[in-house]
């Protein structure tokens, strides 16, 4: 189950992006007027310009109108989107096929998330009426990701207390690339111990664990690749867009063990074959994956390839997956340190590969990346959805 | 009389208080998220298990509280839907204490087979005797024409009961625990009226002196001074548990028929606003009849809550939430829909390919075979855990939420929060059955539906 995909069909050639955090004195609207206004004068275009839009929320608006309204779009095409936590990036992926398919020439993408005007911890759900015994409706998210750990555990032999180490890991490494941006919801590094010592939210994840709550937006403009360089010197190109939602056959088979997102496998086949991808630990110059919390990222080193099965809690204590490893996995800081505000987060990691391919990236800078997999989950182990983009500086690829 | 008593089986939730502290929690209390319907599914689906042909042949379900969830709405409803009963066996609601009970009884004695389950929570004034020994429970008879599948274990020889107005004990509908009289006023009242409901009903039998004799009665004067009123000749005794409301009597039998011989008579006397005896002789069938496990094998056993946490459990003490949403309501249309799965835990199989699908699916997650399912139904069934979580996040009555995934042994996995959790005892593998549990009420609508209990051994749960 392939896509012959749109490899190097469209061009981002703007991007804009919101400081992540407890945004208290920001509205969705401000957050969409920051982050819109932020790409429109990078690549000096006026907003009237822009053919069509897609706007990706979970709950922070309905309709199109969430976005014309706020920015007084005048009578354009707007798409709301939602596909759980990778609304962001079904966002962009749906606005990027607008333009290979002709139909437009320049078109916006923009996730917005407002989470913390609901006066409560974690994300909420709204969910249709129901007969009230779905487990989504009480089993919460750290819960769900929890049952990673014991799983991993069990089938690879690895002893709880290095596992413990390789979460806590993970939490370091990502608050450690926090530190060093400046949009970053948290931008101080945190210590192993306090890491390992936090209070439990669910199963052995801590605090520290879990991504943050946060506010934000992030938005790209996109134009067909031809025409990328009459805007910017430095586009980058999409070489791969790929999206799996499973049949959420995990959550009622019993040969589903917890230790793989058979959706993310599946997004990652898709999305190497779209962009020639044959060895992605070598051929991959960074990853921003979707680190919702600490055992996730190390199944996602393994489901996107970057490690063999039962080795990611290893390599990731080596620290392969570090700033100065062999392949840096959210330099940002990731959800760790940016929160989750759902809508954004798949932009927010594309607004990473943008500036690093471009080399923006401040103190943070890795040395001549050419090639970026961005990796967006939503839902839960045995049930989610997943996608995968590639993105690179080189259109011949 | 012909119809006479083919089953029984008792229910005594898991949990022990010591409201004052002095180091003897042996007060039985329900979980946060039992109430008189989940207790009454217990003990009704305990007498069923014994015998698969049983629950066809229920003509009527009989569901006897004086603390219905609902009020309107029928309660007896739900114990039906989920002991999975046939749509043409009646269920009706009688609200009442013990007296409401015996009135299950006589009218069954004369009807087609009918199953008749009393449950109560009994909640006490905090400091009052009510809380110290009362108790929450269950239990249930059947009752209905003896066959070769299901013989009489007890015939029912004679019943008389007396009636009379008096004060002696009184709750408003709305309020959470009753009040007394002194207790000296209803004794004068009950004790002779005792003795002319057992006098009347020996009389009937033809019985000089019964073998056993159980005196039922919310005053504890009475209870106290029962073997001064009438007396066994093997056995004179109380409630096995403290005053259960509307469960008492059907508990105070089940105590007898635990450890009774065949061809013994009993007495069964429940003293409620008069005095109502039914006298009775149990056969040769009650050796193979009795409950699984004797009532006084699970009053010992059990676990100690804390007295704020039990406060907190019925609501007289208000404790800080997580900082949750509260859940959405159970729509009533969606409810409607998958009642054989949210009551009845009835899941799907595949005939195409033999996949288990819970809930229950239109779509083979393993084919695709479109609606070629059967209905695997799982509330009797058990599962193991494959893996579990303790989720200190979530919103709950009574946190933190403990979630299992669970593999049942015939096919088929779904995730389901545990009933009265044991943290400690979590592993891959351990066994669970499914209990019928309220998960919580919003909206004033209590989502029923089931939930998974470690099987632990019960000699690791004895008081010390």
């Amino acid at each position: 189950m392939t896509s012959a995909g749109i490899a190097n069909k469209v061009a981002i050639v703007a991007m804009g992006c919101t400081q992540f955090g407890e945004l208290w004195t920001s509205s969705t609207e401000d957050m969409l007027i920051s982050a819109v206004g932020e790409a429109l004068s990078s690549a000096d275009v006026p907003l009237a310009d822009i053919d069509a839009f897609w706007l990706g929320t979970l709950g922070s608006g309905q309709s199109g109108l969430t976005l014309s309204r706020a920015l007084g779009i005048d009578y354009k095409p707007v798409t709301r989107v939602e596909n759980y936590c990778a609304t962001g990036s079904e966002a962009f992926r749906n606005a990027c096929y607008a333009v290979a398919s002709g139909a437009y020439d320049r078109v916006m993408a923009v996730g917005v998330e407002k989470l913390k005007d609901s006066g409560f911890s974690g994300l909420l759900r709204a969910d249709p009426p129901g007969d009230g015994t779905a487990p989504e409706q009480s089993v919460t998210a750290p819960a769900a990701f929890s049952l990673l750990d014991p799983a991993y555990c069990a089938k690879y032999g690895v002893d709880p207390a290095e596992m413990r180490d390789a979460m806590t890991h993970v939490a370091w490494k990502n608050h450690r690339n926090g530190a060093r941006n400046p949009k970053a919801q948290f931008r101080s590094e945190v210590a192993k111990e306090k890491i390992a010592a936090a209070p439990t939210v669910a199963g052995r994840l801590g605090v520290f664990d879990c991504s943050g709550v946060s506010d934000g937006a992030a938005c790209a403009i996109i134009v067909r690749a031809e025409d990328a360089y009459t805007y910017t010197d430095r586009p980058i190109f999409v070489q791969a867009l790929a999206l799996a939602a499973g049949p959420g056959r995990g959550a009622v088979d019993p040969a589903y063990d917890f230790t793989t997102f058979p959706e993310v496998v599946r997004s990652a086949a898709d999305a190497y074959h779209q962009a020639g991808i044959t060895d992605p630990s070598t051929q991959i110059s960074f990853a921003e994956v979707h680190d919702c919390f600490t055992p996730t990222e190390l199944v996602l080193m393994e489901d996107l390839g970057f490690s063999e099965r039962g080795q990611a809690w290893k390599e990731s204590l080596a620290g392969d997956f570090d700033a100065d490893g062999r392949l840096p996995v959210n330099i940002d800081g990731g959800l760790k340190s940016f929160g989750h505000p759902v809508g954004a987060s798949g932009l927010r990691m594309l607004y990473e590969a943008w500036l690093q391919l471009r080399g923006d990236a401040g103190e943070r800078q890795l040395a001549d990346p050419h090639t970026v997999l961005t990796h967006n989950l939503g839902g839960r182990p045995g049930a989610c959805v997943s996608f995968v983009s590639v993105v690179g500086t080189d259109r011949t690829r | 009389m012909t119809n006479a008593i083919l089953g029984y089986a008792t229910y005594v939730p898991g949990w022990r208080v010591d409201p004052r502290g002095r180091g003897n929690a042996d007060r039985i209390v329900a979980s946060y998220d039992e109430d008189a319907v989940t207790m009454a599914v217990a003990a009704a689906g305990a007498v069923l298990d014994r015998s698969e042909s049983m629950a066809s042949r229920v003509r009527e379900l009989a569901f006897v509280t004086s603390s219905p969830p609902y009020l309107d709405k029928t309660n007896a409803t739900t114990v039906h839907a989920a002991l999975g009963l046939d749509r043409v066996a009646a269920a009706y609601d009688t609200i009442g204490t013990g007296r409401s009970t015996v009135a299950g009884i006589r009218r069954a004695l004369s009807g087609g087979e009918t199953l008749i389950t009393a449950a109560d929570v009994r909640t006490g004034r905090p400091g009052s005797a009510d809380e110290r020994s009362g108790s929450d429970a269950a239990a249930a008879v059947l009752i209905g024409d003896p066959r070769g599948s299901s013989p009489a274990i007890a015939e029912v020889l004679a019943y008389a009961s007396v009636t009379e107005e008096f004060l002696d004990r009184w709750r408003p509908a709305t309020a959470p625990y009753g009040q007394t009289w002194e207790e000296r006023f209803g004794f004068e009242r009950y004790a002779p009226l005792i003795r002319e409901a057992v006098a009347t009903a020996l009389d009937d039998a033809g019985v000089t002196e019964a073998d056993h004799v159980v005196l039922t009665c919310p005053n504890t004067a009475v209870t106290k001074r029962a073997a001064t009123l009438v007396k066994g000749t093997t056995s004179t005794q109380g409630s096995p548990i403290g005053f259960a409301g509307a469960a008492d009597p059907l508990l105070g039998l089940a105590a007898i028929l635990d450890t009774a011989a065949p061809d013994e008579t009993i007495v069964l006397i429940s003293a409620v606003d008069g005095a109502d005896a039914i006298v009775l002789r149990t056969t040769d069938a009650l050796v193979e009849g009795r409950q699984a496990a004797p009532i006084a094998s699970t009053v010992g056993a059990g676990r100690t809550v804390s007295y704020p946490t039990y406060l907190s459990w019925r609501g007289l003490l208000d404790v800080e939430p997580p900082r949750r949403p509260e859940p959405d309501v159970p729509a009533a249309s969606p409810s409607s829909r998958a009642a054989g799965w949210k009551f009845g835990l009835n899941g799907s199989r595949c005939t195409a390919c033999g996949f288990t699908h819970l809930p229950p699916m239109r779509v083979c997650r393993s084919c695709g075979a479109v609606d070629d399912m059967t209905v695997v139904p799982l509330a009797g069934s058990h599962g193991r855990i494959a893996t579990y979580t303790v989720d200190r996040l979530a919103y709950s009555p009574s946190p933190p939420v403990v979630d299992v995934v669970v593999d049942f042994a015939g096919g088929g996995r779904t995730t389901f929060e545990v009933a009265d959790a044991r943290e400690d005892l979590l592993a891959v593998g351990v066994e669970v059955d499914l209990v019928f549990r309220c998960l919580f009420t919003a909206g004033g609508v209590r989502n029923y539906f089931w939930k998974a209990r470690q099987r632990v051994d019960i000699t690791i749960e004895d008081k010390s």
